[in-house]
């Protein structure tokens, strides 16, 4: 049996068996050592592709509408990082589009990346360094808050004016619990040990 | 505590485990008994064999990097509340809002609910996360031997609920990208909106850089 060491006190244990979709709690400080799930590549990777099609849709299209004494504007997910630039908010408008933009495309697109390869019995070119890019964005795409964050305004704005809710709004509200989806199944520990044996 | 025949990955130790992939490595012989401090100012560089990433027995310069963070975030804590985040122009006649005043609109408007994430969100878990990593630090620096399961327990607690902080700008963002038909009605982020960001930007940052196993690296060092 392979040694596993808790991410977060550095116990090392001999790896225990875990059924599948089952987890392993570490003895000593009570973290998750991993989660199992046998079918991880695939599954994520169903997830991984449904979630890169939600979200060009959530881009390309605008999320909210708003009308007000005839004149309407429309914002999409870039418009609102380009609104902030515009108004010299540079440094807030950097980090708006890399936590709504930048780093779930990274995220989807680098776990497409690793693991369509994967799945074919291969290794994509560079592969562990893309899966450890994919680590470090994970943190930083922050999708299921800004989802909150346009029920907020929702509300801030009822009063003033007509808000149209565009399809992006839907395509948003689905891609949420499919990005968490694709993060649950992942099975990290499994996807590593294929990228150093494919087969 | 560990099995006595398995490795032991303690901040001296013979193995390590890699910060990115979780594999543990048995570490060169010539970085035996040494800290890692030591190691790196040998320029010992040694890269993981199955995702390349650096190993590091601990993270490097973990204490005083997160007191930087956390001190920065303070600092950023008291404008980010005390300037408006945003001001909103109707018809002549402009109106700033603070993070809590925009709080109290929700409450106001009956939306509770709302109201009540957004208040945890912006004002709550900011000061938890700042206080508990503050705990956190100090519970290492003074060797605290108190319930170092609960301890862990809180870290997770404050890496998991950091991202919630976001919600104020996003609200601010989609505000302005919607707003602005000229002198009909027009909202503009303001200094506090840069400050909030800083804030959340910082504790995700000091959180990162804090080595959870630092705190057993204590409860193990009186063991002996």
């Amino acid at each position: 049996m392979p040694l596993i060491g808790c991410h977060q006190c550095d116990a090392v244990v001999e790896e225990p068996v875990v059924p599948d979709g089952g987890a392993a709690i570490c003895f000593r400080c009570g973290g998750t050592l991993f989660r199992r799930q046998s079918e991880t590549v695939e599954i994520t990777l169903a997830l991984a592709f449904a979630a890169a099609i939600l979200f060009i849709v959530a881009n390309a299209y605008p999320f909210l509408a708003f009308e007000m004494q005839g004149q309407e504007t429309q914002t999409t997910l870039g418009s609102g990082a380009k609104a902030l630039w515009e108004q010299e908010s540079y440094a807030v408008a950097a980090l708006v589009f890399l936590t709504t933009i930048f780093a779930p495309a990274c995220e989807i697109f680098l776990l497409l990346y690793v693991l369509t390869p994967l799945h074919l019995g291969r290794r994509a070119y560079k592969a562990a360094a893309a899966f450890r890019w994919f680590e470090r964005f994970r943190p930083w795409s922050m999708m299921e808050v800004f989802l909150i964050g346009i029920f907020v305004a929702l509300v801030k704005l009822a009063d003033l004016a007509e808000i149209i809710p565009g399809i992006a709004l839907w395509a948003f509200a689905l891609l949420i619990p499919i990005l968490a989806g694709a993060s649950a199944f992942l099975d990290a520990e499994l996807v590593w040990r294929r990228i150093e044996h494919p087969e | 505590m560990s099995h006595p025949s398995l490795p032991v990955t303690g901040p001296t130790g013979p193995h390590a485990q890699c910060h990115v992939c979780c594999l543990v490595v048995a570490l060169p012989p010539e970085t035996a008994g040494v800290t890692d401090q030591e190691v790196h100012h040998g320029d010992v560089y040694f890269s993981c064999p199955r995702c390349a990433a650096e190993v590091h027995r601990r993270k490097p310069d973990s204490l005083s990097r997160t007191w930087a963070f956390l001190v920065a975030a303070l600092i950023c804590y008291i404008p980010a509340n005390l300037y408006p985040i945003m001001t909103s122009t109707s018809l002549g006649t402009a109106q700033s809002d603070t993070i809590l005043s925009g709080v109290i609109f929700l409450f106001s408007h009956g939306m509770w609910p709302l109201a009540l994430i957004v208040f945890v969100a912006s004002v709550v878990v900011p000061v938890i996360k700042i206080v508990t990593l503050i705990g956190l630090v100090l519970s290492v620096q003074w060797k605290s031997q108190w319930r170092p399961r609960r301890r862990a327990f809180l870290y997770r607690i404050v890496e998991a609920i950091g991202r919630w902080s976001m919600v104020d700008v996003y609200v601010v963002t989609i505000l302005v990208a919607l707003v602005h038909l000229g002198s009909l009605a027009l909202v503009e982020a303001e200094l506090g909106a840069f400050f909030f960001g800083a804030v959340v930007v910082l504790t995700i940052l000091a959180a990162e850089s804090f080595d959870p196993r630092l705190m057993w690296d204590q409860i193990e060092a009186r063991r002996e």
